[in-house]
């Protein structure tokens, strides 16, 4: 059951247990038991929207900055990465395998504050050997969601 | 001209579904519950290895039973969910959709006289290609209370000394009703009993929602008896593609191959390509297809649990197969109601035989929010019919 609730509940968070239960077959004591234990275990982490921004007023800019770190020693990367993740514009922390270390997302209101936390915080961090940022132009896709896409249900209304 | 037409086709009954499908193309909010293929797109890669046999320029016909890299790969599959073996060379045929399968099959089996046994409610082609085969079709009625499926005293009960195919429809569209393996080792005897061959058409064996699906094929003694039909529309959402396939002895594929190589030529080969790439790496896509339509299933049935609307659970295809006979009217009747006051589209179960009376067909290859919209309809539709 653990693997069709997480894999329902990943799409739609505000689906109630009791509709859960009759989608998995379940009673719906097992199944909020189930989701407790799951929460108390750190699996979920935590119920989200995904905002489509650009269809709002509200401006925001999402970078993906590459930085390339010398670990520590006794630490590796972990002691960095907590570093940079403690920063509350800094939407995502990834150790990465390839030509850098760790993938930075961040979102700010304007590309003048992301210039800015590049400069003056992450760069100066004493481990980071180099960064590069790269800013969103358009998000096509995002958790899996395409954007702005509505499809039309082209069947044949009655079939055999 | 005055000269008539052939009287075998004029003697075809228009699928019983034409009607509703006119009414219900005029309305222009209605929901349909009517579809008996896929809500979900082709898997992307399947799609895009289809796309790249186009930019490869395969273009071309291929050999008449289909490309050999499909019929080793269809042979596969079979294999590892059946652990029956065939050869791909000459125990397999590729064919335009599962529906090409079920009339060149019945054509390569029948003579003149030989009676066909069908069961039904079943799939709206076996009767009509039976009779363009020149074969008669002997209906069984399968019945409610067996939750449609064929037992070994109805089967007994229907065969003649005329006998020739049994048609064997499971997971069956449209009650949804499966056969598991103590059902088909005890109509297997039967068969063997009185030497029939068995055409069964399995297109909705990765849509099985109680164990594993279990093909008559992998019964004793069965495999030289038997046309196994599948494809790839129902499984891998693969419907406009048209690709199915027949698996069965040397003999038969043969007589059918020559039929498909007069008519077809050969399947469509970007199907083909893109088939192949299903059989080999579509596992996890059938896998999460199937737990969504089990989610829907399981909606539909507690939906009218509540209502108190008579349904057996069925355990395969994507319909659900309620009974309406509480109400007094006749399927039709109903369903034509239904969508006139509630603009939800649901075929009436005589359009896939008589014994489909009091039953309505309801496809779950919707979305659930979909589903959610219609069973508040049906449940307002239900609620008025019992008050009236």
């Amino acid at each position: 059951m653990r693997d069709e609730l997480l894999s329902i509940i990943e799409k739609n968070s505000r689906i109630g247990v009791n509709e859960l239960a009759v989608l998995l077959g379940k009673e719906e004591i097992e199944v909020a038991n189930e989701i407790a234990k799951l929460e108390a275990e750190g699996v979920i982490c935590g119920y989200h929207t995904l905002i489509n921004w650009d269809k709002t007023s509200i401006e925001k800019v999402t970078a993906l900055i590459e930085v390339k770190v010398t670990p520590q020693r006794g630490q590796g990367f972990d002691k960095i990465a907590e570093r940079i993740y403690n920063y509350p514009e800094v939407r995502a922390v990834y150790l990465i395998s390839g030509g850098y270390d760790l993938l930075v997302t961040l979102e700010e209101k304007t590309l003048k504050e992301i210039a800015g936390f590049v400069s003056d915080k992450l760069s100066t961090l004493d481990s980071v050997l180099s960064t590069a940022t790269h800013f969103v132009l358009k998000k096509y896709k995002d958790h899996g969601t395409v954007f702005d896409k509505k499809k039309e249900d082209e069947r044949e209304v009655i079939t055999p | 001209m005055t000269k008539p037409l052939s009287d075998s086709v004029k003697s075809l009954k228009p699928s019983g579904i034409r009607k509703f499908f006119d009414i219900v193309s005029e309305m222009k909010d209605a929901i349909s519950l009517g579809v008996g293929e896929p809500d979900f797109d082709t898997p992307w890669h399947i799609r895009d290895e289809g796309i790249f046999a186009l930019e490869k320029g395969k273009t071309f016909y291929t050999s008449n039973a289909g490309l050999k890299e499909l019929r080793e790969e269809i042979c596969s599959y079979v294999s590892r969910t059946q652990r029956v073996n065939y050869d791909p060379m000459h125990e397999v045929i590729v064919t335009v959709g599962g529906s090409e399968a079920i009339d060149i099959g019945l054509r390569a089996m029948c003579n003149p006289g030989d009676e066909v046994i069908i069961p039904q409610p079943s799939y709206v082609s076996y009767e009509p290609c039976a009779v363009l085969a020149g074969a008669k079709p002997v209906i069984i009625d399968l019945k409610a209370e067996n939750e449609f499926r064929l037992t070994p005293e109805e089967l007994e009960a229907a065969i003649t000394d005329k006998t020739k195919v049994l048609i064997l429809p499971f997971p069956n569209n449209p009650t949804g009703a499966i056969m598991e393996k103590g059902d088909l080792e005890k109509i297997a005897k039967i068969i063997i009993d009185n030497d029939i061959y068995v055409m069964s058409d399995e297109i909705y064996a990765e849509l099985t929602y109680k164990g594993e699906h279990v093909s008559i094929v992998s019964l004793p003694e069965m495999k030289e008896r038997t046309v196994l039909i599948n494809g790839f529309s129902k499984a891998y959402a693969m419907t406009g593609w048209r690709l199915g396939y027949a698996c069965g002895p040397e003999e038969i594929i043969k007589q059918m191959t020559k039929i498909h190589q007069f008519a077809i030529m050969c399947a469509p080969t970007t199907s083909q390509y893109a088939a192949v790439e299903a059989l080999k790496n579509g596992d996890e896509d059938v896998k999460m297809m199937r737990q969504a339509y089990n989610q829907r299933r399981r909606f539909l049935m507690n939906a009218f649990r509540e209502m108190n609307l008579d349904c057996f659970e069925p355990y395969g295809a994507f319909y659900v197969f309620p009974c309406i006979k509480e109400f007094g009217m006749t399927s039709e009747e109903f369903a034509t109601r239904f969508l006139e006051e509630e603009k939800v589209a649901a075929v009436p179960g005589t359009a896939f035989g008589n014994s489909g009376e009091g039953f309505l067909r309801i496809s779950y290859a919707y979305s659930l929010d979909n589903l959610k919209i219609a069973m508040e309809r049906l449940n307002r539709f239900v609620e008025r019919l019992r008050r009236e």
